[in-house]
């Protein structure tokens, strides 16, 4: 009836979990398990179709990319730069495959037609949301706290992908980052992350510890070291 | 007659394998492949926008690869700019690539990939393309596979794998006598999706020949698998 | 992704206390990263690492007909191409402005500063001389390209070995692939360092962001071999203010001897 499991079977079931993966390697078998993004199923096999980081979690089967183009999704917090004017918005950079465009019925302020570059100028830098994704752009929005122009502070930019380890889980690297700098950050799911600190001390020790993040993302203990690194580099200037 | 190889190699070995990701820091990603003394390093940017806007394809990416040589990748000095081959050469190379990338998953927008052949010992599109497979891997991009390429023929009277300069101009008698075969595959399924033929030859030593890079390409497909999975674990 | 006003500012807030927003000091470059013969088909070869700006640099020889000004010489050919994989700006295409400017200015510090023996590079006087075919290609672009690509030519030059030539139906012609073990004859080692401007003050070895930030730029070419020379100034954008130009020059010539240190340690030369 039941056909007997080999032990070594259920072993090899669960594999490459926290390995790294290529496209077209079986990275786990069984049909309990569930396709999360970055891999698909062809029988009993999942196959993954991205490299990256596999992970594996109650049967969740994901590969987390380690590189690439940002790929955007509605809610997104992503920063971008306005390039252009048309007659109804601009047309915003978001580092993306698309242009993004914020709609003068999405910018917040009550403005005329003809005065789109007195509000936002070409070249000016604005923290959006992602409102909505068609064909040929990316349809933004300024309707909430927290969004709108940047006016001071510094940007940097790191691979989009290493932006949820910069981040953490449940924020818990970045807000180590900003407690012990005392700085402000937004981190733009796009990559582009905004840093404003006391000074420009702070701006540039919260930044080193962004850019270490983002170039050891598989370090264990990350958080740990990052606030070790932090500490010193605070010390050392007083 | 081919007794041995200038280079004593066994007929179906190829040259000391190198690959390597992550050479060119702006790019999404990249890549350098080496088969002895031929280096080929291939670069992608992509997705992004693509202009002219005619040219968009509202049901997938275009994928486009772009081959060429440094001047002084080669004895006699190659004038910096296309030539009729390298045109063709990307174009071959582009046709490549495409199968093994899920170019569906994006709409009106291109991926651009460059090659630069930095030294040449003939099979110089093969390591180009195993550098592209790699750099398009590197990049995160969603693919069904890899796929690896390598050149196979008959010098004299064998057939071998990974012919270099020396073997591809070998004659006899003063008359040519090598026949030069690029093959790439899917390194999964083992499709054909690159085949080219210069020279002269039969049907038996021709399918003799894809079999013989069928099991070369298993090796190059092995060390890419290696290049992907080196990513540095230690502190930066 | 165009430098935006916020960036701008800040680095010219940091450059006016003397900070860099990677921490260098104002004439202080990045890790110089250097390796030679990097195409055995070349006479000479080098890729040059600055920080991460990446540039290769090749030497062709080949044998040709003198130019008609001058019949005794050897000649000397330079290119240069801003790779598209380079940086998401660069398009491909023949070299744009950047590109030939970038080649002439390289041309001109090597030539003036007579590093090349182009006389001994003569074989028949009117009829057949040496050419010396410099191929600058950039890999990867972080900044202060003019003098990673200088060095890069440098080091090519240095290390080129002239190609075997022979009798061919009544013509001398080159052997391709082959070398001889007689090098290119070298006079001296010039040098060609870059300075930027930001809010008042110059920097050496500006990043990509800092290059877009500066409000001007220009390249001094010496060499030291005998007595202190300037042999090519080149002024890209902006204003340089006459009080500036002392300044400007010392700090040109404390980059050169950085370079200079940096290749005795990298390659004891």
């Amino acid at each position: 009836m039941f056909k007997k499991v080999d032990k070594k079977e259920i072993i090899n079931m669960i594999k490459k979990d926290r390995e790294i993966t290529y496209p077209g390697e079986v990275i786990a078998s069984g049909y309990e398990y569930l396709t999360g993004e970055g891999c698909l199923r062809e029988g009993k096999d999942i196959i993954a179709i991205r490299h990256g980081l596999v992970s594996i979690e109650n049967n969740l089967v994901k590969v987390i990319p380690l590189r690439g183009v940002y790929w955007p999704r509605v809610g997104n917090v992503v920063i971008g730069q306005i390039k252009d004017v048309i007659f109804n918005g601009w047309l915003v950079d978001i580092l993306a495959a698309h242009m993004g465009f914020l709609p003068i019925t999405e910018c917040g302020e009550f403005i005329e037609r003809e005065d789109l570059l007195s509000l936002y100028d070409i070249n000016d830098v604005i923290i959006a949301k992602i409102k909505r994704i068609q064909p040929r752009s990316i349809v933004l929005t300024l309707k909430e706290k927290g969004l709108g122009k940047i006016t001071s502070g510094i940007l940097i930019k790191i691979d989009a992908a290493k932006v949820a380890r910069v981040i953490g889980k449940q924020g818990s690297m970045v807000n180590a980052i900003k407690e012990l700098t005392n700085t402000k950050i937004v981190v733009g799911q796009n990559g582009l992350i905004w840093i404003k600190g006391p000074n420009a001390d702070m701006e540039l020790y919260a930044k080193e510890a962004i850019e270490l993040v983002a170039q050891n993302p598989l370090y264990d203990g990350l958080t740990d070291k990052i606030k070790e690194f932090l500490k010193q580099k605070i010390s050392k200037s007083k | 007659m081919y007794e041995k190889r200038f280079d004593n190699r066994a007929f179906d070995e190829t040259r000391p394998i190198t690959a390597e990701v992550g050479v060119i820091e702006n790019a999404d990603g990249s890549a350098l492949f080496a088969f002895g003394d031929t280096v080929a390093i291939a670069a992608v940017y992509g997705p992004r926008q693509l202009y002219p806007q005619h040219l968009q394809n509202p049901e997938k990416a275009l994928l486009k690869a772009y081959y060429d040589m440094l001047s002084f990748s080669v004895p006699e000095r190659k004038k910096p700019g296309p030539t009729r081959r390298s045109i063709e050469i990307s174009d071959v190379t582009t046709k490549a690539l495409e199968p093994a990338i899920m170019l569906d998953k994006f709409q009106n927008c291109v991926i651009d990939v460059y090659i630069q052949i930095i030294q040449a010992n003939a099979s110089t599109r093969t390591a180009g393309i195993n550098a592209a497979s790699l750099a398009l891997a590197h990049a995160g991009l969603p693919m069904h596979d890899l796929v690896c390429s390598v050149s196979v023929g008959k010098v004299g009277d064998k057939l071998v794998v990974d012919l270099t300069k020396e073997e591809e101009d070998y004659k006899e008698n003063g008359v040519k006598a090598s026949t030069d075969v690029a093959v790439a595959m899917l390194g999964k399924s083992k499709k054909i999706s690159l085949l080219q033929l210069d020279g002269e030859i039969s049907k038996e030593e021709l399918l003799k020949l894809i079999e013989l890079a069928r099991k070369a390409c298993e090796k190059i497909y092995r060390e890419q698998i290696k290049a992907l999975k080196q990513i540095k674990q230690k502190w930066v | 992704m165009e430098i935006s006003k916020i960036t701008k500012e800040t680095l010219a807030n940091l450059i006016k206390e003397g900070k860099r927003i990677d921490e260098r000091k104002l004439d202080e470059f990045r890790k110089i990263n250097v390796k030679l013969n990097i195409s055995k088909n070349a006479e000479g070869s080098a890729m040059v690492e600055i920080g991460k700006t990446k540039v290769v640099a090749g030497v062709k020889i080949d044998l040709m007909q003198p130019f008609l000004d001058s019949p005794d010489e050897g000649v000397l050919i330079v290119n240069a191409e801003l790779l598209p994989m380079a940086y998401q700006e660069f398009e491909p295409g023949p070299p744009g402005t950047e590109a030939i400017e970038l080649a002439r200015i390289v041309d001109r510090n090597i030539r003036e500063s007579g590093m090349i023996d182009l006389k001994k590079l003569c074989i028949e006087e009117g009829k057949k001389v040496y050419a010396i075919f410099l191929d600058i290609f950039v890999l990867n672009h972080e900044g202060n390209l003019i003098d990673a690509s200088f060095l890069a030519s440098v080091l090519a030059l240095l290390n080129s070995y002239l190609p075997k030539i022979e009798k061919r139906y009544d013509d001398l012609v080159v052997v391709y692939g082959q070398k001889t073990n007689q090098k290119l004859p070298i006079k001296k080692i010039p040098f060609l360092v870059t300075c930027y401007k930001l809010n008042g003050k110059w920097f050496l070895d500006a990043t990509l962001i800092e290059e877009k930030a500066a409000e001007a730029k220009i390249s001094i070419g010496f060499s030291f071999e005998n007595g202190k020379k300037i042999h090519a100034i080149q002024k890209f954008h902006g204003l340089i203010d006459f009080d500036e130009l002392e300044n400007i020059i010392n700090l040109c010539e404390k980059g050169c001897m950085e370079i200079k240190n940096s290749l005795k340690n990298n390659l004891k030369i």
